[in-house]
């Protein structure tokens, strides 16, 4: 790891594979990713990217047959000691160390806020249950907190929606609810896997003004996946492209949208209908994404991509090259 | 708008959903998803309707069907002989008929594609039930379709299993024009594809638009989808049609605080261009049980006591350009950013 205040979290090489009858289906193929204090990994990706299973492997909750290999490396909280560096990857998934990082240091939200909070369970419960495992025992503290949180992430009523089902609030409402579930331990760090993909509009953009100004006043960094190109622009710091299981470009996001590389980041900037390019025909990237079970040698974008060159891109690896400063693409036909 | 090369025509249509309650099923009331809007839509045009969640955009785009029977309203069609008729009122015989002029694509490609039913006899169905094609000529028909929207016809005996979401919502758009249909309502027909896909799947469509001589109504809650297949906009707030007008005059020049709400929250592809956003307070309101007066006036900022009182009449303000709004000319609204 560098000699780097700044870095929160390093992940190096990481690849979960899913060993299954047809073969072994590499969902995450040696991805690194630099999470810095304060700032925004945006991961963007679409169907069949790894950008999930990439989360959930940093948090070790791959379902099996998934196994996850390479270095996770957490500088954990100073706890009155020196700092201490742990491999998130070595530790046992189930063990006491993960579980109180699990929903501590780091927390999670997710994309259907109706599937992630248990049903039979009301919400105060349910964020109780997280700030008792992680902050106190005492129950009449767990319930400030919760009802502080609530405060926090501008629920209207917060004491009338502690005793609330999942069920009785709108979906922007069980957006917030489980924001606040995940806030309640004070997180370094919040994996947000496309948290407003099932919300409208105007909503979303309630929800991540919110993630916005949680990071600023908690001073938490955040990782945010989603296939959006927008919520990209507008929550990014710093940008990782994911196709099959690999980062193809990093950089920052003003180098993504400006100065992209990568012949799959182009494509992908250049199919998206916005304003100024009416009623021309897209840039659609021909083809679909490949399953990552048995893939041929060589670039995983390589039948899909127009510049591909026959004996070179479907022959070789593509390592992950510095091109510029800051500035990673995978692209054998880039650069030099 | 010149009314000859009208093809549908939608007059105060209304569609309201009885809530029962209790052991007797009383009604306790309705929920207006659809509460009084007209529109109409030329031929070969793609008239988009966008909104968010309980509108009413779906319901609109099944009452014009007549897959839902509408409250109250007429809709009236030009059929491929060029007869006017009004589709609430046909006897099924007659609806039947003019069913292979007017088709629906759907959103989801996983659940709008039968299991059990290969390609031939999804995309043949529509043949056959009207009477258009049978055996041999039936498949070669569905292989000119398949072809047409982009699938191999080698797969015409292949299950929707074995397609991807993109070519399964290619098979839906082979079944929609099967029929030489003249109007089709495309019900967030990309919503559910992957960006890369979705683009496909546009181009296709516009490709099909000019080919056929195809009419769309395009529902989707996607601004950026909107802007760019559509040629005039609806915009619907809680059953109610709060602005309508030509696609870029909407998007540079919206009327409606809403409008203007929607197309600032929806993140630019650009981090230059961080505009400033109007962020709405609150939710979308209930259409079991809307606000008094103006159904937005609770979370719009320029509201007054007036908007809080009457429901604003819809209005034209500028060429083609209409709205439902007390202030509609008042007010200097943001528009989307124009890169």
């Amino acid at each position: 790891m560098k000699e780097n205040d700044n870095v929160l979290l390093e992940v190096k090489g990481l690849k979960t594979h899913f060993h299954i009858k047809d073969g072994t289906l590499k969902a995450v193929d040696g991805v690194d990713l630099v999470i810095k204090e304060r700032k925004t990994l945006g991961i963007v990706g679409e169907s069949g990217s790894g950008k999930s299973v990439t989360s959930q492997s940093i948090l070790r909750i791959v379902p099996p047959p998934g196994k996850v290999e390479g270095e996770i490396l957490l500088r954990r909280r100073k706890t009155g000691k020196n700092e201490e560096l742990v491999d998130l990857g070595k530790l046992e998934s189930q063990g006491k160390e993960m579980r109180d990082i699990r929903g501590g240091e780091i927390a999670m939200i997710f994309q259907e806020p109706m599937k992630a909070f248990s049903p039979i369970h009301t919400i105060g419960n349910q964020i109780m249950e997280a700030i008792l495992l992680h902050n106190t025992r005492d129950v009449k503290e767990a319930k400030e907190i919760a009802l502080d949180t609530l405060r926090k992430v501008g629920m209207s009523n917060p004491e009338q929606r502690l005793n609330e089902y999942p069920h009785q609030l709108s979906g922007g409402m069980r957006q917030r609810a489980m924001i606040a579930m995940a806030l309640s331990s004070n997180p370094s760090i919040l994996i947000a896997d496309e948290p407003t993909t099932a919300l409208d509009v105007t909503v979303q953009a309630q929800v991540l003004q919110l993630i916005n100004d949680l990071k600023e006043k908690i001073g938490m960094s955040v990782i945010f996946i989603t296939h959006d190109l927008g919520v990209i622009a507008e929550m990014s710091d710093e940008v990782a492209v994911m196709y099959l299981g690999k980062v193809v470009e990093y950089t920052d996001v003003d180098t993504l949208f400006h100065g992209a590389l990568h012949p799959y980041t182009i494509a992908l900037l250049q199919s998206i209908p916005s304003v100024g390019k009416r009623n021309e025909r897209l840039e659609s990237v021909e083809g679909t994404v490949p399953t990552p079970i048995n893939l041929p040698k060589g670039c995983g974008f390589y039948s899909r991509c127009k510049r591909a060159k026959d004996g070179v891109c479907n022959v070789y690896d593509v390592p992950l090259v510095e091109i510029g400063e800051n500035h990673y693409v995978r692209c054998l036909l880039v650069g030099n | 708008m010149d009314n000859h090369d009208r093809i549908l025509e939608v007059e105060s249509l209304k569609k309201y959903f009885p809530i029962k309650k209790g052991f007797l099923k009383r009604i306790v009331g309705y929920v207006k998803a659809v509460d009084d809007v007209s529109l109409s839509i030329r031929e070969g045009e793609t008239l988009g309707l966008v909104g968010e969640s309980g509108c009413g955009k779906t319901t609109l785009g099944r009452c014009i069907l007549r897959a839902i029977e509408p409250s109250e309203g007429t809709v009236r069609f030009k059929t491929r002989v060029g007869e006017t008729v009004d589709v609430t009122e046909l006897e099924n015989k007659e609806l039947r008929k003019i069913r292979r002029d007017m088709q629906l694509i759907f959103q989801d490609p996983y659940s709008s594609l039968n299991p059990r039913m290969t390609v031939l006899n999804i995309v043949g169905e529509p043949l056959i039930c009207n009477g258009i094609a049978s055996g041999s000529e039936l498949r070669e028909r569905v292989k000119e379709l398949m072809e047409l929207v982009g699938l191999d016809k080698r797969h015409l005996e292949r299950y929707p299993h074995a397609f991807s979401g993109g070519q399964r919502q290619r098979i839906g758009i082979a079944r929609a024009i099967a029929t030489n249909p003249k109007f089709i309502v495309c019900d967030e027909a990309v919503s559910a594809l992957d960006v890369s896909i979705q683009a496909q799947i546009l181009n296709l469509l516009q490709d099909l638009q000019k080919r056929l001589n195809l009419s769309y109504l395009f529902i989707s809650h996607d601004l950026g989808v909107i802007q760019h297949i559509s040629n005039r906009v609806g915009v619907m707030y809680v059953g109610k049609m709060v602005e309508m007008a030509a696609t870029e005059e909407l998007f540079n020049n919206p009327k409606h605080p809403y409008t203007e709400a929607l197309l600032s929250a929806k993140p630019m592809p650009d981090p230059r261009m961080k505009t400033k956003r109007i962020i709405l307070q609150g939710e979308v309101a209930n259409p079991a049980k809307p606000p008094s007066g103006c159904y937005f006036h609770p979370r719009c900022k320029y509201a007054t006591e007036l908007c809080k009182r009457e429901m604003p009449v819809w209005s034209e303000v500028g060429a083609g350009h209409y709205v439902a709004c007390h202030y509609a000319n008042q007010l200097d609204l943001q528009g989307a950013v124009v890169q």
